[in-house]
């Protein structure tokens, strides 16, 4: 098990020559990548930012999950930060098993938590000049229902400022 | 003497310098703001001097009410020292107390 935050292009192929071993016959891959539209308006790129030690150490605690949840300790989660052009992989995710189901499994979870729980955010640049949050919390305010949805534990910060 | 009489007494023997300790002390946290959040606060670190038994709901107060905090929303997600967080939790002092806007990563 292994997660990183990486500031260069991410390697694919060494992520899945170092995750894969003659026991396992299966590896999955599940790659994060720049696309050219977003709710209608094209996008030139993104610039990814992070609270770094909070996302690593949230990283780590999903790869855990993963190992007892699913059996798979052959996995490897990692993001880069920067500016991404379109096309580029922005996230990696790497499962390898003696069998398909658990490194599926391992794969799917891991990429949905990180959506989820790590704290890293996309600023969208788009062809005519402006950028923006992607999901920012101004002008796009989140409602205590949807944050309750993302399974994030923190009820008494939805529920009790209200005080 | 009953315990119905003790109690007052000692409510009042303790609450005089508990008051003083509580006006004479702060203690300072680090509020990290990120993405959106520091650019509507136009930074993304703040150091806040605050009364010992400060919560996690207190420090979001002073924030909204900085110049730029009427464009956080009223309930931000938080974590303190890297790990989520409610608004009830309370802080000793010298924690990081982090702001977080929805996430978006992948």
């Amino acid at each position: 098990m292994r997660v990183a935050l990486v500031d260069s292009p991410i390697d694919v192929s060494s992520l899945i020559s170092e995750v894969s071993g003659d026991s396992c016959g299966a590896t999955s891959v599940f790659l994060g990548r720049v696309r050219n539209v977003n709710d209608g308006r094209s996008v030139t790129g993104i610039e990814y930012s992070a609270y770094r030690s909070m996302a690593e150490r949230e990283m780590n605690a999903i790869v855990r999950e993963a190992a007892e949840r699913f059996g798979v300790s052959r996995l490897i989660v990692e993001h880069r930060l920067g500016a991404l052009g379109l096309g580029d992989v922005s996230v990696a995710i790497v499962a390898a098993h003696p069998h398909r189901a658990p490194a599926l499994d391992a794969m799917r979870f891991a990429i949905e938590q990180l959506k989820r729980r790590v704290p890293i955010w996309k600023l969208e640049l788009y062809v005519d000049g402006t950028r923006e949050w992607v999901g920012s919390g101004i002008g796009n305010r989140r409602e205590p229902s949807e944050a309750g949805q993302m399974g994030i534990e923190t009820p008494d910060v939805v529920a009790t400022r209200t005080q | 003497m009953n315990p119905v009489q003790k109690a007052p007494g000692f409510f009042v023997g303790v609450r005089a310098p508990r008051a003083g300790f509580i006006l004479s002390e702060t203690m300072t946290v680090t509020v990290l703001l990120f993405a959106s959040y520091a650019d509507a606060l136009g930074r993304s670190a703040i150091e806040l001097d605050v009364a010992p038994g400060s919560t996690v709901r207190d420090i979001l107060g002073t924030l909204l009410a900085m110049p730029g905090g009427d464009r956080l929303p009223p309930r931000p997600l938080v974590a303190v020292n890297r790990e989520y967080a409610s608004a009830a939790t309370t802080l000793q002092g010298g924690e990081e107390v982090a702001v977080i806007p929805p996430v978006a990563g992948g």
